[in-house]
């Protein structure tokens, strides 16, 4: 248990100064602008906001500029202005199929209807580092295309479903008792709802760990990539004074579909199962991870045995939550003098018996 | 035939709200100059920023779960009239969802909509520049992929 210390107050103030000083950098620099980091480190912010479980590009930038770019403070921060604002309700739930795409693929059919669009992407690009960019040379203005006129995508996993070879979703009937972490702790076992609502805001290294770790054969689930999909959706609020719900602007959203082998009884033919990833911004490895870890958190449901860290709702979702995570782990720098003090005894008066205990023998 | 009329009323009313939403802070604010009558509102309640939690769907089709919340603008106006304009805008800018508030309660006016309407004409015609020129670019990354067949070795 750490204590409560006094003092400090001046050093405290000029550790701060420091740190504004050093976040500035070279004065011979120009100073960065947040909209700079929003507008050209767009990773960052999506990270940001989606595991500061905040969708807010300006706010997601500024944070990040504030805490040098350590995203895992920035989400912090994200995190602690939310609590510092009233909540005006539930937005209406979003169905990913009205999303105007920037990017598709599957892995699972060459010829899907509707394509496959690859987007920006990072795929394919060598990874060689590119000295260009550093002499800032401006980009060729992308090409041109013809879009399909008013196509309806149709999702993957709607064409595998329509032949009964995927399991079914679970029914949208039930959305009056959505699950909300933010409102109610966390107890277990978790419903799927508060598992993905968890996984969203989780950390990506850390379930991109476990969801590596299922690949690796603890809880494997022999995942394909059914769809994954980013694009702009339309959001709205059933605001009450208003009587309809009101359009509140578009967000951009990664989502995955994973397709995972196989449940089935004597009742039931085999089928496909699912596992269900969706995230802020543009971010496929998160996407990904959830899905696959998703999945693997279905285990109990799915008549599956429990015996990989990724299948443990208690593991992973009581750690995936880098903000609490790093509460705890940090708090350890915070003074501990007292229990330290107390431990310090202990082992001194233990080497004092095991020195007394060891003449006694050599004695005898 | 009265609910659908009531319907597609809302349905008009709701792309105008949307479009606000899209438009940037300084469009929504030119559009008012070409309606004097918005001066004389008063705030119902003031702006105020505030969160609403974004939902998805299981398998983007089933049942709801809580994604993340955003931060909204939220504002509400009343006319001279009486008419009520409300507004609630993704992300903090309380400037604009006012005047976006000011828009709707104006649109909702029979004096005024048509003037509401056509001052939308450009914020429109610049929003669908835009969507069809990322449709175009996005467009060009469709991909074809072939399947190798591998060697007899």
């Amino acid at each position: 248990m750490y204590v409560a210390v006094k003092g400090g107050e001046r050093a405290i103030a000029n550790a701060h100064e420091l740190l504004a000083h050093q976040r500035r950098g070279d004065a011979s620099v120009p100073e960065i602008a947040p909209e700079q980091i929003e507008g050209q480190l767009q990773r960052s912010v999506d990270r940001v906001m989606t595991e500061g479980s905040l969708y807010d590009p300006a706010l997601a930038a500024l944070a990040i500029k504030q805490a040098q770019g350590d995203l895992i403070e920035a989400i912090f921060l994200i995190r602690a202005f939310r609590t510092t604002v009233e909540r005006f309700g539930y937005a209406v739930p979003t169905e990913t199929v009205a999303m105007t795409i920037v990017r598709r693929v599957s892995a699972t059919f060459k010829d899907l209807p509707g394509g496959q669009i690859l987007g920006p992407t990072f795929d394919y690009t060598h990874r060689l580092i590119d000295f260009m960019l550093a002499a800032g040379v401006e980009p060729a203005p992308p090409a041109e295309g013809q879009p399909v006129a008013d196509e309806r995508v149709v999702p993957l996993t709607e064409l595998l479903d329509q032949d009964g070879l995927i399991e079914a979703v679970p029914s949208a009937d039930t959305d009056d008792e959505v699950g909300d972490l933010t409102r109610d702790p966390l107890d277990f076992p978790a419903a799927r709802d508060l598992r993905l609502q968890a996984l969203a805001r989780g950390d990506e290294g850390f379930l991109l760990g476990l969801a590596y770790s299922t690949q690796r054969g603890y809880g494997r689930t022999h995942p394909f990539v059914g769809e994954i999909r980013i694009g702009e959706i339309d959001v709205a609020f059933e605001a009450e004074e208003v009587g309809f719900a009101v359009p509140l602007g578009r967000v951009m959203l990664t989502e995955c579909q994973m397709i995972n082998q196989f449940a089935g009884s004597a009742t039931q033919p085999p089928q496909f199962t699912r596992g269900y990833g969706l995230v802020f911004g543009q971010s496929e490895r998160k996407a990904m991870s959830m899905a696959l870890i998703d999945r693997a958190l279905r285990a109990d449901e799915l008549g599956e045995e429990r015996q990989a860290p990724a299948q443990d709702e208690e593991f992973v979702l009581a750690h995936c939550d880098n903000v609490q995570a790093t509460g705890f782990v940090e708090h350890l720098k915070l003074p501990h003098y007292v229990d330290f003090q107390a431990e310090l005894d202990l082992v001194r008066r233990m080497r004092q018996e095991h020195t007394v205990g060891s003449s006694e023998e050599a004695a005898e | 035939m009265l609910g659908s009329e009531v319907n597609s009323e809302t349905e008009a009313r709701r792309a105008v709200m949307g479009l606000c939403a899209a438009a940037t802070g300084d469009e929504v604010g030119i559009l008012l100059k070409a309606l004097p009558e918005s001066g004389a509102a008063i705030d119902l309640r003031p702006p105020k920023v505030g969160l609403i939690m974004l939902r998805g769907r299981m398998g983007g089709e089933g049942a709801a779960f809580n994604l993340g919340e955003a931060t909204v603008a939220r504002a509400s106006v009343q006319l001279s009239s009486g008419t009520v304009g409300f507004a609630y805008h993704l992300g903090r800018d309380l400037v604009k969802a006012r005047r976006a508030a000011l828009v709707d309660a104006l649109w909702q006016e029979e004096a005024t909509r048509e003037r509401v309407e056509t001052a939308l004409i450009p914020i429109r015609r610049r929003l669908s520049a835009i969507a069809a020129l990322q449709a175009r670019q996005t467009a060009a990354t469709r991909v074809e992929f072939f399947t190798m067949i591998r060697g007899d070795n």
